[in-house]
């Protein structure tokens, strides 16, 4: 018996020796989750039948495993074995740890799970987690020179090495078999205020980098060696010199230099075209926008098509031509082949966070379908000839307060959104909230960053969650979420062959729904849930894994 | 143990008191983006304070030679740009950086050659370096009165939209007069109980709150207090103090929430600004 359990305990070192190949990401997601959306088409749809309709209702808890950020971890010793490693790096001083401005130990990203391993990500920390049972196998930690630590959107594997996005702009390389760190390189300039929590996706001999910053500063896409960390080239979201495509649209070079549309969120990857499809986030200043001039600052708020290979982009559409709310457009389109007007065809899908949807094609950007996906959005006056929405200036902010929905957490913010290709729709969480944006700032130079206004909720209409009809933007249906607090719900969508949807609710429930019309099937009262809810099939077994703040769940059938 | 299940009691009304009143509080999991919360305030650690005399000596010297162009604050001027954002003076230490572009000029972007010494240089960037670098900086937040509206239009609203739940000789009598701050006031009426979020100098408001009634199968009513809902459960107080809690099935039980701020909700997407800030103009006169 105890020959048994230490051949079975050492099978998934094994296995992770052979480590991940950049093909494995090609297929559509089933067993594995090899990067961020599961597959590289963002649709968070896995073809796992195990639990399915007929069966969720016996849904039950397979373990939970609590982490702790920072040096104070106390290893994977919980349930006996000998506590897990913890490995320290950093080029800073802090162990921002549990405490401080991290806000505590809480999962907002992605996990990855390669050959029965989970990696788990928070803001300077990563971790090994054992996927049959919970266990910690590794942890590592990077002291911290600060920045923005809001959240961490995952990891990103090639062969045995994990990738990681740092707070104060590293990329750092660990081993995946025993999270020693290989190398880290500087990504951006933690002097000029960008801060970093993309979770890198990887492409064949790719490693894809966004960053962020909210003071003024251009947002840049980077790919580099996955092997040396070389940078192989870089794409700005915004006009860097005279001639650059876009410059027309501010008011001058310098304006755009310090444009905004940072690369916060993980696109998709299209392998036929080699394009990788992303979001870009809001202009800067967000919300004085004189010193943008009056045009649409591109390519902020965009949907922009960047080939892979040359780091050169193909073709954009800007989802919110001239943010003043700062709503970023960087949300993982969607990339769907399926049929439109009777043919067959490449699309993308994306919800905004400014309220609207949009159905473009992958090849040339064009838009298909777009309309608002809220009732209460009311900043916009409609939509011009190319299915943008028109901004309406009164709608920006006033010295007595502008009513605006929604608030600047938007309709829809980084929660992945799911698609399923049996039901044809589009999933999102919906927000249906209010705030009055106040000016603040009357210097005709308008302000920096983020400044320049007050805002102050003021409520809502209520949470959803919303399924669309990719073919006319049309809402098939909504499950209003029941309780007045309005506001508030899971972290993301996750659909399955089984026909379901999972997804966290306002209330802390992880529930499963019908896809078909957002019936609740199954839940379980586990907290928050803070990232998007995940599958994945180990031994014969399929898995639900959800994170709530800082403890991880996972749910089988036995 | 009674005073266990009691304090229990008293931080689930507490809950329910604010759970009933709008803004609901940003949850781990809700969606913050990356522009809010996350304490971007003190991410990012201030430059160490320089000695006074060499910021004024900078001060002057970038008075005489630049302010023109970018301001006497840095934050741009007559053609300059805005200085504190500038990717080289924010990657400047000591004038290093700066040094170069101000004594080769820029002849493309307009900007003259300065005749001025290294040491000069790096009094300047002293100068711009004790600004504070912070995209979001309230304190230059000092907006004029938000008192915009006309008050007697806003009174002919009140009548209109407010005059069936509230009156201004009964439950709002002297509502102007708990209020230094119209912005206060205003984000009190629009979301009462959850105005003074930001700046938490709103007087208490009398807010009822929400009441549930339950028909259980067999016809049975309850009524109470509302403490929670979700899809699949809801759990009130009864006027004994006594909670009650409930699976929920779809509509078994029936489930009826009323909430006095409902109307408030409701008109959200009815208001124009105007319509707010009349009204502000209006019950600011309540004194």
């Amino acid at each position: 018996m105890k020959k048994l359990l230490i051949t079975i305990s050492l099978l998934p070192a094994i296995a992770a020796a052979q480590g991940l190949k950049s093909a494995d990401i090609l297929k559509p997601l089933a067993n594995d989750w090899p990067t961020y959306s599961g597959d590289y088409s963002g649709k968070r749809y896995s073809k796992l039948t195990q639990i399915n309709q007929s069966n969720v209702k016996n849904l039950t808890l397979a373990w939970t495993s609590r982490l702790t950020a920072g040096a104070g971890g106390r290893g994977g010793g919980r349930f006996g074995g000998g506590a897990a490693p913890v490995i320290a790096g950093g080029e800073g001083t802090a162990d921002v740890g549990s405490g401080g401005f991290g806000g505590g130990t809480n999962i907002k990203g992605s996990i990855l799970q390669v050959n029965g391993i989970l990696y788990v990500s928070t803001p300077d920390n990563a971790w090994a987690i054992d996927a049959i049972d919970g266990r910690e196998l590794w942890h590592y930690f990077w002291k911290t020179k600060g920045g923005t630590h809001i959240g961490n959107r995952g990891l990103g594997m090639w062969g045995n090495w994990l990738y990681m996005e740092t707070p104060d702009d590293y990329l750092v390389c660990l081993d995946a078999r025993t999270g020693k760190e290989r190398w880290h390189k500087e990504i951006a300039s933690f002097n000029e205020q960008y801060f970093s929590t993309m979770a890198p996706v990887v492409v064949g001999n790719h490693v894809l980098v966004g960053t962020g910053d909210d003071l003024d500063e251009p947002g840049l896409l980077q790919s580099f060696d996955p092997e040396t960390g070389d940078r192989q080239w870089v794409w700005y979201a915004v006009p860097m010199k005279k001639g650059d495509p876009g410059l027309e649209t501010w008011a001058s070079l310098d304006a755009a230099r310090h444009g905004g549309g940072q690369v916060w969120i993980p696109g998709s990857y299209d392998p036929e075209t080699h394009l990788y499809i992303t979001g870009t986030g809001n202009p800067t200043p967000a919300y004085t926008s004189q010193t943008r001039g009056e045009g649409d600052n591109l390519f902020t708020c965009s949907i922009v098509a960047i080939n892979v290979d040359t780091g050169k982009m193909v073709w954009y559409y800007q989802t919110s031509p001239h943010d003043t709310h700062d709503w970023d457009s960087a949300q993982t389109p969607v990339l769907v082949d399926a049929e439109f007007n009777g043919k067959p065809r490449k699309l993308v899908l994306t919800a905004s966070r400014n309220g609207y949807y949009f159905t473009l094609d992958r090849l040339t950007g064009e838009r298909l379908a777009s309309g608002a996906f809220s009732n209460a959005v009311n900043w916009a006056k409609g939509l011009n000839e190319k299915g943008q929405p028109v901004r309406n200036p009164a709608k920006d902010y006033d010295i007595a307060g502008a009513l605006v929905s929604p608030s600047n957490g938007g309709t829809t913010n980084w929660p992945p959104p799911s698609f399923s290709p049996d039901t044809g729709l589009f999933y999102v969480p919906q927000h249906d909230s209010y705030a009055m944006y106040y000016l603040t700032e009357t210097d005709p130079r308008g302000a920096m960053g983020l400044g320049g206004k007050e805002e102050q909720g003021v409520g809502s209409l209520g949470s959803y969650l919303t399924a669309i009809d990719y073919k006319t933007g049309k809402i098939a249906w909504r499950h209003k979420y029941s309780g007045t607090a309005g506001v508030g719900g899971g972290a993301g969508l996750l659909t399955t062959a089984g026909k379901l949807l999972f997804g966290g609710d306002p209330s802390g429930n992880l529930v499963a729904h019908d896809p078909a019309n957002g019936k609740p099937l199954w839940h379980s009262h586990i907290g928050q849930v803070s990232n998007a809810p995940e599958t994945y099939m180990l031994d014969g077994h399929q898995y639900i894994l959800a994170a709530a703040g800082d403890m991880l769940y996972a749910f089988t059938l036995y | 143990m009674k005073r266990v299940v009691a304090i229990a009691m008293l931080s689930a009304i507490t809950i329910a008191g604010s759970w009933a009143q709008p803004p609901a509080q940003t949850s781990p999991g809700a969606p913050g983006g990356r522009g809010r919360g996350g304490g971007g305030g003190g991410a990012y650690p201030d430059r160490p304070p320089a000695d006074p005399a060499v910021v004024d000596r900078g001060k002057a010297i970038y008075g005489v030679n630049c302010a023109f162009c970018h301001g006497s604050d840095a934050r741009g001027g007559e053609g300059g740009p805005n200085l504190i954002r500038s990717q080289l003076v924010l990657n400047d230490q000591k004038g290093e950086v700066i040094a170069p572009v101000v004594q080769n000029g820029r002849s493309d972007a307009g900007m003259p050659k300065l005749d001025l010494t290294a040491a000069q240089i790096s009094d300047i960037a002293t100068f711009l370096h004790s600004f504070r670098v912070n995209g979001r900086d309230a304190a230059r937040n000092r907006p004029p009165s938000i008192l915009v509206g006309d008050a007697k239009a806003g009174e002919q609203y009140f009548q209109a939209k407010c005059a069936g739940c509230h009156s201004v000789s009964g439950d709002l009598k002297g509502f102007g007069a708990k209020f230094t701050d119209p912005k206060t006031l205003q984000q009190t009426w629009l979301a009462p109980g959850g105005g003074g979020r930001f700046g938490g100098q709103a007087p208490p408001t009398n807010v009822p709150p929400a009441t549930v009634t339950v028909t259980l199968a067999s016809g049975q009513k309850l009524e109470g207090r509302l403490l929670r809902l979700d899809d699949f459960m809801l759990a009130l107080t009864e006027a004994d103090g006594a909670i009650h809690s409930f699976r929920r099935n779809g509509d078994t039980p029936k489930v009826e929430v009323h909430d006095p701020l409902e109307p408030h909700r409701q008109l959200l997407p009815a208001y124009t600004d105007k319509d707010i800030h009349n009204l502000t103009a209006y019950l600011a006169t309540l004194k």
